[in-house]
């Protein structure tokens, strides 16, 4: 840990009634790096998800991005500084083709959508670059297709290039291959692989294959509390981590 | 003082009516996700069969009984016809369908009883007006409505606290499959669900009768103050509607009462009586805009609960 | 709209639009010519209805306030010229320039400060507060004495006055309404597929997607808003002119409940379709009545609305795209 880190998370408490969801998470985490946090269902990740993007407020604690605090920044803000995320459950546009989807993601990048009379179906400096996205994740043939039409796995790519065409310093992907097969699940690994070192990475996932493949570092979160962080033999190998969660894993995986 | 007082009374009195209807819109929306216009129908319903009922038996009483009948049995009929076809769709949808059936409601009203207003005088019983303190004498059918109201408001807090449905209500739960799992024949209760909650609107109109006259359209600017009610309570929390309902009911009957008064102290008598009603007219939704800003949930927001 | 087959189908109907006045004077029905300038006004409004409703996803059941708003503009500026006193220090006006735009400058500011303090809000919320917002502004003007309170302002004075057009001729008058609805039209055209109009889309297929991709949701949906509030404001303002008579009337919650059952009953979310909704729904109000009587049930004719209210809970229930969605059904289009 050597530069300055680009999320740093540091004391995030946040209690729904008795339960502590979030107990004084700690992360850093280094530009380029992936960093992957896994734990069992319930131990907290989506909400640690959902305070690092503004979706919920913590009880206590902060969020540095870039050098910033953004613990108490609105949701719709963070994009702009280059933090981005993408949804456990597919959150697309379904009425929209797929090219609409990423169009979209472009425009919202590109500032202000305060245009009320130019065609922007027709604009070549909105759908030029969706379709590179397109090309990215491998969907370009599924340009014309609306959202809904598209299968779950070809949604979750969609989702994945919507996010890449904010341009983020930082993704956070909320369980990217929850729900897709293993020839889809092998696309994204070796996707995020070329983007690796490009763009820094939080990962959720389930998945420990890919987990394991794609992780430079590793945080295991159960019940709210960051049990263990290291690297991905360390927590292999870390005796609390296999009794909590890897010993377990047929429950994890339900 | 004891102007006020009475006022006062009289704004407690009117909250306790909205309280009728509004508990039973949140409930409905509460457990069934349905946002029912006409509700107001059926507290127009009530009104009718109480003051025909009443005619007819000779009895208040008897009329009550029947006005409650009579609204229970429509609003499941109601619930099974159309209601129920309405639970998985938006609520641009449910507020379309329910509009219609006002329109259809206000009409068989107006064939049956034309366009006069039906009137319905206080029972001999409840006639008169008690000293409730020293040199203040109130109206005795009016004390009669709050005390029904505070019975109401009882009824529901049981049924809350100690009934499956209540589970229901307070776990803020919208979602059918919880109530599958519960064991209970989920149709079936949402019929006699929605029932009770025409029971309760029929119960205000029956009970609105003798104070307001009975004609059609009566339940509409009802449905809109119950709407004001529930915004500010927070939808599907029955403990905000008691306290929304109040709240609306005092606002508004001080505001028209002393606004007019008071302004007359800062300006001259004409354009004080002109602003005083204006400004008294939108004194609830002065209220409703602010409670908005400061907690745009309601004052008691039902947390609906998410993982 | 490009293809071909549009095109023709888009002149047809603008110049079956234009000769409506001489084909109606030819049939000896003048008097439907002001049936079509109430079609062209109504269909104005549910437009702008529909850009919220449709479009943007905002169930406004207060829409008809915007509208009451822009009729009472105009009302009472004519009531002043007729009075000859002033309000808050200015003089009345009869010009339709002026009038018109104030109507549509003052509608759009009560859109903006309701909307903002409404979109705080969403889903059944959203709908409760419209309505209770509209129900605030109707009293507002039942309580305004002197502009007649429940009873409303004549315009004595009769319609505003335009430099070289006659208002208060019908045939006149309907051109200028149809004018009105062609440039909204065209406008609406460009703006759904702007990018503006994309956004709007956007949020309301998914509006938590939106956030998430750094979109400031409110800003748009309040900007929508208002801008459906301006044109609701116009349409009203034309209305007061037609009628040469304002009221609460305008403002009631009812009127909020018919303009979306115009945009309902002729395809929400569609360009053209609140306008022949409109006109289903005002030929429907004119002639169902007289249907009832022609065909024996003349105690229908003045209760025509228990056969209307069923029927929308029939067209909600089982034909949700109203007439444009079945008719592009019929022809086996796919609707966007």
């Amino acid at each position: 840990m050597s530069a300055e880190p680009l999320l740093r998370i540091d004391g995030l408490y946040k209690s729904f009634g008795a339960l502590a969801a979030s107990n004084d998470v700690c992360i850093d985490i280094a530009p380029g790096e992936i960093h992957a946090v896994i734990g069992p269902n319930g131990a907290g990740k989506t909400t640690l998800v959902a305070q690092i993007c503004g979706q919920l407020q913590p009880d206590a604690g902060t969020v540095h991005f870039d050098g910033r605090d953004i613990t108490l920044l609105q949701q719709d803000k963070r994009p702009a500084l280059g933090l981005v995320r993408s949804f456990q459950i597919t959150s697309i546009f379904p009425d929209f083709t797929a090219l609409e989807n990423v169009a979209m993601a472009v425009q919202l990048n590109a500032g202000h959508s305060f245009h009320f009379f130019a065609d922007a179906g027709r604009d070549t400096s909105l759908n030029e670059p969706a379709m590179g996205y397109l090309k990215t994740v491998g969907l370009q043939a599924s340009a014309g297709t609306p959202a809904f039409a598209l299968a779950h796995g070809q949604q979750r790519q969609l989702e994945l290039a919507m996010a890449l065409a904010l341009k983020p310093k930082m993704l956070v992907l909320d369980e990217p291959m929850a729900g897709m097969g293993p020839d889809e699940t092998a696309h994204v690994i070796s996707l995020l692989n070329e983007l690796k070192g490009s763009v820094t990475m939080l990962l959720v996932e389930h998945d420990m294959d890919a987990v394991f493949a794609l992780a430079d570092r590793i945080s295991v979160l159960v019940y709210g509390k960051i049990i263990a962080t290291g690297l991905p033999e360390e927590i292999r190998n870390n005796a609390a981590v296999r009794e909590a969660y890897l010993g377990s894993e047929d429950d994890a995986d339900a | 003082m004891y102007l006020f007082l009475e006022q006062l009374l009289n704004g407690i009195q009117f909250g306790v009516f909205l309280f009728l209807i509004a508990a039973g819109l949140t409930l409905i929306f509460g457990i069934m996700g349905v946002i029912n216009l006409a509700h107001g129908s059926l507290f127009m319903i009530g009104a009718y069969a109480a003051a025909v009922a009443t005619e007819w038996t000779g009895s208040f009483a008897l009329g009550i009984v029947i006005a409650l009948v009579v609204s229970g049995i429509v609003g499941m009929a109601i619930e099974f016809v159309i209601i129920r076809r309405l639970y998985d769709r938006d609520h641009l949808d449910q507020v379309l369908a329910t509009f219609g059936l006002i329109l259809f409601a206000n009409e068989l009203m107006t064939i049956l009883f034309g366009r006069t207003p039906l009137f319905l005088n206080v029972p001999d019983a409840l006639n008169g007006s008690v000293e409730i303190f020293p040199g203040v004498q109130y109206p005795l059918y009016r004390l009669a409505i709050i005390a029904m109201g505070v019975l109401v408001a009882l009824i529901l807090f049981l049924i809350i606290t100690r009934t499956r449905a209540g589970m229901l209500i307070r776990a803020g739960s919208t979602n059918r499959d919880m109530v599958a799992v519960l064991g209970v024949d989920i149709a079936l209760m949402f019929t006699l669900l929605f029932g009770l909650g025409a029971v309760f609107a029929g119960f205000a109109g029956a009970m609105a009768g003798p104070l307001i006259s009975v004609e059609v359209g009566m339940g509409e600017q009802q449905l809109i103050l119950a709407f004001v009610v529930v915004v500010i309570g927070g939808i599907g929390s029955v403990r905000g509607a008691l306290v929304g309902a109040l709240l609306v009911g005092v606002v508004d009957t001080l505001g028209r009462a002393f606004l007019p008064d008071l302004l007359k102290l800062f300006m001259d008598p004409a354009s004080a009586d002109g602003i005083g009603a204006g400004l008294s007219s939108m004194s609830i939704y002065i209220v409703m805009a602010a409670v908005l800003i400061v907690k745009p949930n309601g004052l008691f927001p039902v947390s609906v609960a998410r993982h | 709209m490009v293809n071909k087959r549009n095109l023709v189908f888009v002149t047809a109907a603008v110049l079956a639009a234009i000769l409506v006045p001489q084909v109606l004077t030819m049939l000896g029905e003048e008097y439907l010519i002001g049936t079509a300038s109430r079609i062209a006004i109504y269909g104005l409004a549910a437009m702008s209805l529909n850009l919220i409703l449709g479009y943007g996803g905002m169930v406004s059941f207060g829409h008809a306030a915007y509208f009451g708003v822009g009729a009472y503009v105009v009302g009472i500026l004519s009531f002043h010229v007729f009075d000859g006193s002033s309000i808050m220090g200015f003089q009345g006006t009869d010009a339709a320039v002026l009038s018109w735009l104030l109507a549509i400058v003052i509608s759009a500011l009560v859109a903006f400060v309701l909307g903002a303090l409404s979109l705080r809000t969403s889903g059944v919320y959203f709908i409760m507060i419209t309505l209770a917002f509209a129900q605030m502004l109707y009293f507002l003007f039942v309580s305004m004495e002197r502009y007649g309170g429940d009873d409303g302002v004549i315009m004595y004075n009769g319609r505003n006055s335009l430099p070289m057009v006659d208002l208060s001729d019908d045939t006149s008058f309907y051109y200028v309404c149809l004018t009105f609805l062609l440039a909204f039209l065209l406008l609406f055209v460009l703006l759904v597929r702007s990018r503006f109009g994309k956004v709007l889309q956007a949020c309301r297929q998914n509006e938590t997607r939106m956030r998430a991709l750094g979109c400031n949701v409110r800003r748009y949906k309040l900007a929508a808003f208002v801008i459906a509030g301006a044109v609701a404001g116009l349409a009203g303002a034309l209305n007061a002119n037609h009628a040469e008579y304002v009221s609460p009337d305008y403002l009631h919650w009812t009127k909020s409940g018919d303009l979306m059952i115009m945009v309902i009953l002729g395809g929400i979310g569609t360009i053209i379709g609140p306008v022949i909704g409109a006109a289903a729904f005002l030929l429907l109000e004119d002639f169902l009545p007289l249907l009832f009587d022609a065909t024996g049930f003349p105690t229908f004719k003045e209760h025509w609305r228990i056969v209307f209210g069923p029927l929308l809970i029939l067209v909600v229930l089982f034909a949700r795209g109203g007439l444009v969605g079945t008719f592009s059904a019929m022809r086996g289009d796919h609707e966007r």
